[in-house]
């Protein structure tokens, strides 16, 4: 019996080996219909995690429309990878943060400020010869979040406004928010705020860290702004005036003179409309329940917004 | 990178408090115990049961390989997601992984004692009740304290999960080591737990030995 199984097992094992493989390769450089349209080729890329190839998508459906070529090569890596890449024109677009893109370029680089870094990005950006297009409102940043019903208790607004509570707040993050100057040290220097306790999450802020601020054992956590979690558990951002935390807005990178007027126009309409909302609802269409592929679900938000078939 | 790590080591401030090395080593060995003493209270009457009446063997067989299989950080992070941080579910999911090696050191060794020697028994009138305790479970002792010793050492390597939620144990170096790109503390975690489980191992196998009867090889 179980000799008989086997062949058949195997061969099974053989197609739904095949099958992953097949998913895993990128259906990428598929001719759009507009080929005949004017405009050339550009290549969209993202970095290796959804929310940028989200964001990546939105680049090349909008490109598309506006009549040029487009080919993707997503998920290719983090800014080790993707900057050289843009550099040597191997890629022509890709979207980033404001904050981590101008710290990864000059590591000292002043970024007190959303308009310090806005402000500091062009001259940075030449260095490598890339050029950033208009950054979006959406940010993707940490932030020190609570539940709605700790916020009403202390009549919380800001991160300040926790430092009464001092030795009563339990907080969560990963284990770096201890010793990053942007984490536990740059709160108690920005604002005082000391928590009586730091638990270590390692999920990056993900269910498990929601999860125990849910339950009342954290009052606090460190958790992404684009978080989907925040508007499904009604989660309150604590304001951040001394910005603590770098403006991480997203902003197009690409290579210089690489773009013409046509593309830039078609890829800032989609900065115009990007607020940290709306980029929250486009995660949630893709990671959450509905599990939307980010292709689909670009079109689909650029259709909403009226930015195709122009 | 083994140049930080000496220096880690040789750092006083590293030694004392709540975070120091013999605080962790501490709460290392506490999860250890508390996952193996648990998983040896659940395993051990069903391993003499089966070991003694035969009755269900495939299943444990099954089971324990199903059991084996199962990927610890992910019944702990499964688990956290149902309870919420705290103990118990890093402590499920070694208790998991120390149910197989347990269950199988028992079982073998029940089911191991020579039939003759329990049929002599039988005809010396001792009840079921005293043949398990005076005849099977003596001469299963060896491999019983081979099945707590794999599992020890299994629970000790895979203790470090814990720090992946809140919990302390040796994994905090690593967790915090690699989440600061500080790769000397990953390895002073790895050093401990590796030195840790070694120094356990070696006491067990000579605890193995001493409770072995020269005259008897272990049957396998």
């Amino acid at each position: 019996m179980r000799k008989q199984k086997l062949p058949l097992i195997a061969a099974l094992s053989v197609v739904a080996g095949s099958l992953i493989l097949s998913g895993c390769s990128n259906p990428t450089a598929a001719p759009s219909p507009s080929d005949t349209a004017s405009g050339g080729t550009l290549t969209v890329s993202s970095a290796n995690f959804t929310e940028s190839e989200i964001i990546g998508n939105l680049y090349a459906e909008a490109l598309k429309d506006a009549g040029f070529t487009v080919e993707t090569k997503f998920n290719i890596g983090t800014r080790e990878a993707y900057i050289p890449a843009l550099s040597d024109g191997s890629i022509d677009v890709i979207p980033d943060y404001t904050g981590n893109l101008l710290l990864f370029l000059d590591k000292n680089a002043d970024v007190s400020s959303p308009d310090s870094i806005l402000s500091a990005l062009p001259a940075a950006l030449a260095t490598k010869k890339l050029a950033m297009l208009t950054a979006a409102s959406a940010e993707d940043k940490d932030a020190v979040v609570v539940t709605r019903a700790t916020a009403e208790k202390w009549n919380l607004k800001t991160i300040e406004d926790l430092v009464p509570h001092n030795d009563e707040v339990i907080m969560a993050g990963p284990p770096e928010f201890k010793e990053r100057a942007v984490g536990l040290p740059g709160l108690e220097k920005n604002y005082g705020f000391a928590p009586v306790k730091f638990e270590p999450i390692s999920d990056g802020g993900g269910p498990a860290t929601v999860k125990a601020l849910l339950d009342g054992k954290v009052t606090a956590a460190n958790i992404f702004t684009t978080s989907t979690e925040i508007p499904a558990n009604d989660l309150v951002v604590l304001e951040d005036p001394k910005n603590n935390f770098p403006a991480q807005q997203v902003v197009p990178v690409a290579a210089e003179g690489k773009l013409d007027d046509k593309a830039v126009a078609a890829i800032d309409a989609i900065s115009a409309k990007l607020s940290t909302e709306e980029l929250i609802k486009l995660n949630g269409q893709v990671s959450g329940d509905a599990k939307v592929e980010p292709k689909q679900a670009a079109i689909t938000w650029l259709t909403e917004q009226g930015l195709l078939g122009k | 990178m083994i140049n930080e790590m000496l220096a880690y080591f040789a750092q006083g401030a590293n030694w004392a408090g709540e975070a120091g090395i013999p605080a962790r080593l501490g709460e290392h060995l506490w999860y250890s115990f508390l996952a193996v003493a648990a998983a040896a209270v659940l395993a051990f009457p069903v391993g003499v049961f089966i070991g003694h009446t035969g009755v269900g063997r495939v299943y444990l067989v099954s089971a324990s390989n199903v059991l084996r299989a199962l990927p610890s950080l992910g019944i702990m992070t499964l688990l956290v997601l149902l309870m919420g941080i705290g103990l118990l579910p890093p402590l499920a999911a070694l208790v998991l992984i120390a149910i197989p090696p347990i269950l199988a050191g028992v079982y073998a060794g029940v089911a191991n004692v020579d039939p003759e020697v329990v049929d002599a028994a039988r005809a010396i009138g001792m009840k079921d009740s005293r043949i398990i305790l005076q005849v099977e479970l003596p001469l299963a002792l060896p491999l019983i304290l081979g099945g707590l010793r794999g599992a020890i050492l299994q629970v000790v390597a895979t203790a470090t999960i814990a720090a992946y939620v809140n919990l302390g144990g040796l994994g905090r170096y690593i967790f915090d080591g690699l989440a600061l790109y500080d790769y000397g503390q990953v390895l002073v975690g790895a050093v401990l737990v590796t030195a840790l489980a070694l120094v356990l191992d070696g006491l067990l196998a000579l605890l193995v030995k001493a409770v072995s009867p020269a005259r008897r090889a272990i049957a396998r």
